[in-house]
């Protein structure tokens, strides 16, 4: 099992997950934390609960069409849809849901620089957040900066620390526009994250802010 | 840690639209009607769906798939319709949850979740599928086989608990039960969730506790 996960995702993120009611990217990490931590699937599991409730007390009168079950039945007789896409890779890093983001494991991320040894791998997603792998090698730091949007951070390898706290694997860094910080990955090992953000990133110097147009970051 | 989000992140740059001050709230309700505890509750017709599931994934049962059909199809439809869809979109969906509900009935868990709640959960990834037209990332599988059959015991208290459930969200006031299925039918963006003030993390506890034991023994 993994090491205590200390740092868990808000009620209303799970509530959002299971009312379906997150941008696809937020989707994703909700997807993989859950996959790492017992204690927040219990807490998404009894959400969807509620949403099981709703569903059947809903008092709307709505019939469906005459020949409905029948052509159910047909459809069942056609047979199960295939699952689409391939089933994802096993990798002791990325959980499941990330790696079929990923392209399978680590090892077919493709990273690209953004300065000062950090990399990041943009996830694809829906258009209204953003998600990305971001690699942070042992000791170094990400650019000081402050968020626009709300910004979830988590470990999936190694460990950082910022003004926070301190977050290793399954720790998830709930930020939004009052948190300005600096990640610094613990020295021991290179650190990689899962992070997803609704709104650009902004930097407090120059030169990051003069690459963000370029590398989304 | 647990940053509380303020009203002040709405932005317009987001493509969310949202209008913040609804649904903090709605969460900490339904956290709130999830602790509540009673001691009546109506289960029997929730064992009976149960019966009927396993009917399908033992036997093919088509009269029990029929009565499914009967039960579930008509609100599959009316949440999709709530959720946004055009009548014959949501009737087309509303079968393939249904077909869905037939070909999956052997990973259906009675210990884990109710009839209803498995169909909420198949209804909900359609529309987001179709209405939203994105991929819905689920959690990984947890690692037990098709041996691990729920104990009798364990299914009987997921239904006590679904009846509490019940019972406790019909009893909250209109305009909270409301809020909540405005969430839920996907009128509110996941910032109007967030935006919600005074979240109580640890008024969830008592219900849950009860929900992660049954993952832990299921693992075990």
């Amino acid at each position: 099992m993994n090491e205590q996960i200390k740092h868990h995702l808000t009620d209303a993120l799970l509530m959002g997950y299971s009312a379906g009611a997150l941008p696809e990217a937020f989707d994703l990490m909700v997807a993989t934390h859950l996959s790492l931590c017992d204690d927040c699937r219990a807490r998404a599991e009894s959400f969807d609960a509620v949403g099981g409730v709703l569903l059947e007390d809903n008092q709307t009168e709505i019939e469906m069409d005459a020949p409905s079950l029948a052509d159910t039945m047909a459809m069942i007789k056609q047979g199960a849809p295939r699952p689409r896409g391939p089933e994802p890779t096993p990798c002791k890093i990325l959980p499941a849901p990330l790696s079929a983001y990923a392209g399978g494991d680590l090892s077919k991320v493709k990273w690209r620089s953004i300065g000062m040894g950090v990399k990041q791998a943009i996830l694809a997603t829906s258009p209204e957040a953003t998600a990305r792998l971001l690699y942070i090698p042992a000791g170094a730091a990400v650019p000081d900066h402050g968020h626009r949007g709300m910004e979830l951070t988590m470990v999936l390898q190694g460990a950082f620390s910022d003004e926070v706290d301190r977050f290793g694997r399954g720790d998830v860094e709930i930020a939004d526009e009052d948190l300005e910080h600096m990640p610094v990955a613990d020295i021991g090992e290179d650190c990689i994250c899962l992070a997803v953000t609704d709104a650009p990133l902004r930097f407090n110097s120059l030169m990051p802010r003069l690459f963000q147009p370029f590398f989304r970051i | 840690m647990f940053t509380e989000i303020g009203p002040g992140m709405l932005l317009e740059d987001v493509a969310f639209s949202a209008t913040p001050a609804a649904i903090k709230e709605t969460a900490e309700k339904t956290v709130e009607a999830m602790t509540v505890t009673r001691e009546t509750g109506k289960t029997d017709k929730e064992c009976d769906w149960v019966d009927h599931v396993l009917r399908i994934r033992d036997a093919q049962d088509q009269t029990a798939f029929a009565e499914l059909f009967r039960h579930f199809a008509p609100r599959v439809k009316a949440f999709l319709i709530r959720s946004g869809s055009d009548p014959a979109l949501a009737e087309e969906c509303a079968q393939e949850v249904m077909a869905t509900l037939w070909h999956k009935a052997h990973l259906f868990d009675p210990g884990r979740a109710s009839v209803a709640t498995w169909v909420f959960t198949i209804a909900r990834n359609r529309r987001i599928d179709l209405i939203r037209r994105q991929r819905r990332p689920e959690p990984e599988d947890l690692p037990w086989g098709p041996e691990a059959e729920p104990e009798p015991a364990e299914v009987v208290s997921l239904q006590q608990e679904t009846a509490q459930l019940r019972d406790a969200i019909n009893a909250l006031p209109k305009a909270q039960r409301e809020l909540i299925e405005k969430a839920y039918f996907g009128d509110l963006s996941h910032r109007e969730i967030a935006a919600q003030t005074g979240l109580p993390l640890g008024t969830i506890k008592s219900r849950i506790r009860l929900a992660l034991d049954r993952l832990r023994h299921a693992i075990g």
